[in-house]
């Protein structure tokens, strides 16, 4: 059963155009990766699908769970399940990683709380009451990122770039975790620049210039990126109508 | 003054103070209303003298030579009717290697038309430790006028700390001015925490002096500023001894059509000396905002949060 249906979305910030007649879907119960270079818009769409401020899409709906979602606030699509794992998680000064944890959970269960911090391989007495601020590095904030987003235990989490900051080593564990979280129920949409992440997904989409260039298996997928995004000149946006036809 | 004294505990409890210290035999304290002295213990090695005036208590402290006070000596100061004057006026001296924490908690709840002025002079010796914790309990009315003065001279090996927070109530009008100088190897940091609201004014002058070789000296400022509230944060530290070292950190979040301005004054007059300062004003920070939404939480509970985190 499909859980998001992105239906020609346009987004234009500070007059370039980001996204373009984006469209693709979720299947629910399933990792779907969204592949794609750097600056392709791929962050863009998760916060258009999130519905943070300024990332309005211009035209093209949104549905999650069968309801338009394209105009309705960030807090509500929260509220009915959807969440966003941010690439670069924001400092909390005064705000301890358990408190933070708790934000997204409907009971506020230190076993929960624990067992999320386990799983991204981080030992609990060591973090619980650590603040949120500088100092924690990038590759824990990240970590506590993701455990937020698994004591939440949200309908669709997006993950955008899961794997940035963190040490190769522990690459398998994250892995692992985002594994979990579907066994647990929740549908992930996987964002990544790397081609072997995309991998562990259902289904990838490939993204550039501001739309979805090719969908399939994450094999099929992964050749094409091989093939022709990887050897392709670096692409920024934003694309105009004649670059997209060019890409096409 | 029975009454009062409960009136006074109760408000105390209140302000976030645990009333049953001032039962306890091992804790020094000082109650205080209006101009009246009305609880006092000391401990050992503890010189705690007040002497009531007509507007307020002068208070001499003492820590001898050597002295270290176990227990942080707890101090209530307030006005419970809604009008009143209070002057304090310390005069304390902390001798070479005594160590003296204070816990301040000074509650004006039904404060129309309340002023509290508090003049200290603090003498620190050498190898001393002096710290000072003020909490701040207001009314609702925003009738109060809260005007703290304190300097204060450190001398070797020494380490001076005050923790200022008002977030309980409104705050008035608040006008701080604290001047310390440090000498060698000797430490300062001050932290002033505060949430107004209305029609609060809020001015603040901190300002240090790393006289000492290695000296170090921290001035940190958290100030929360919503509706029509109105702060200005003087951050001054001078560092004029090789390798003194400090740093000036001010954060002021507004909202609504409140106005903050900082001013961090930085002064390095010995050139193996070293001060930084970093300071931000402006709304809340949107990505944080957005990324408690995104666990659920609405726009103004994120808020609450931020602001609340960043003032704890």
């Amino acid at each position: 059963m499909e859980i998001l249906r992105v239906e020609k979305i346009s987004l234009r910030l500070e007059g370039r155009q980001v996204l373009k007649d984006l469209s693709f879907s979720v299947e629910g119960g399933t990792i779907h990766s969204l592949l794609g270079p750097n600056a392709a818009g791929k962050s863009s769409l998760a916060y258009c699908l999130m519905g943070c401020c300024d990332y309005l899409p211009q035209s093209g709906k949104i549905y999650f769970l069968g309801k338009d979602i394209t105009t309705l606030p960030l807090d509500e699509r929260a509220r009915m399940g959807l969440t966003l794992a941010w690439q670069e998680p924001a400092r909390f000064e005064g705000l301890t990683v358990k408190d933070y944890i708790a934000v997204g959970m409907k009971n506020k269960d230190s076993e929960q709380t624990e067992k999320a911090l386990y799983q991204v391989l981080l030992e609990p007495k060591n973090y619980l009451n650590r603040i949120i601020d500088k100092t924690l590095s990038g590759g824990e904030r990240k970590r506590i990122e993701l455990a937020a987003v698994l004591a939440m235990k949200p309908k669709l989490a997006i993950l955008d770039e899961p794997d940035s900051g963190i040490d190769i080593l522990a690459l398998d564990n994250i892995v692992e975790m985002i594994k979990g979280l579907r066994e647990e129920g929740t549908t992930i949409l996987l964002i990544t620049h790397r081609e072997e992440v995309a991998q562990i997904a259902d289904r990838t989409s490939l993204i550039c210039s501001g739309f979805v260039v090719k969908e399939g298996t994450p094999q099929e997928v992964g050749r094409y990126f091989k093939e022709k995004c990887i050897p392709c000149p670096t692409r920024v946006y934003p694309a105009e109508e004649d670059e997209i036809e060019e890409v096409k | 003054m029975i009454q009062d004294y409960a009136y006074m505990l109760g408000a105390y409890k209140q302000a976030g103070g645990e009333p049953s210290v001032f039962k306890d035999s091992k804790i020094a304290h000082l109650v205080i209303h209006k101009n009246r002295v009305i609880g006092k213990h000391s401990v050992q090695g503890l010189i705690l003298e007040p002497r009531e005036t007509s507007s307020g208590v002068d208070i001499n402290l003492k820590i001898e030579r050597g002295t270290k006070i176990e227990n942080p000596v707890h101090l209530c100061f307030g006005i419970l009717p809604k009008e009143g004057i209070q002057e304090i006026n310390i005069k304390a001296k902390i001798e070479d290697g005594a160590q003296l924490k204070l816990l301040a908690h000074c509650v004006f709840p039904n404060a129309i038309k309340v002023v509290h002025r508090m003049e200290a002079d603090i003498e620190i010796g050498d190898n001393a430790y002096y710290e000072y914790n003020e909490v701040h309990f207001h009314g609702e009315d925003g009738g109060i006028e809260v005007v703290p003065r304190a300097r204060v001279n450190v001398g070797k090996n020494s380490h001076f700390a005050t923790n200022f927070s008002l977030l309980n109530g409104r705050v008035g009008v608040f006008d701080l001015d604290y001047e310390v100088r440090i000498q060698e190897n000797s430490s300062l940091a001050m932290t002033t925490k505060i949430y107004g609201y209305g029609e609060d004014r809020i001015k603040i002058r901190e300002a240090g002096w790393l006289d000492g070789a290695s000296s170090r000296g921290l001035i940190k400022s958290r100030i929360a500023v919503r509706d029509k509230a109105i702060s200005e944060i003087i951050n001054e530290l001078t560092a004029a001894a090789p390798e003194a070292r400090g740093h000036v950190d001010c954060l002021e979040v507004i909202q609504g059509m409140a106005q903050a301005k900082a001013i961090p004054i930085v002064n390095v007059t010995n050139e193996l000396a070293r001060v930084t300062h970093e300071a931000a004003i402006g709304r809340v920070d949107k990505k944080q905002v957005q990324t408690l939404m995104a666990r659920g939480l609405s726009e103004e509970e994120a808020i609450d949060l931020v602001v609340n985190g960043m003032l704890r």
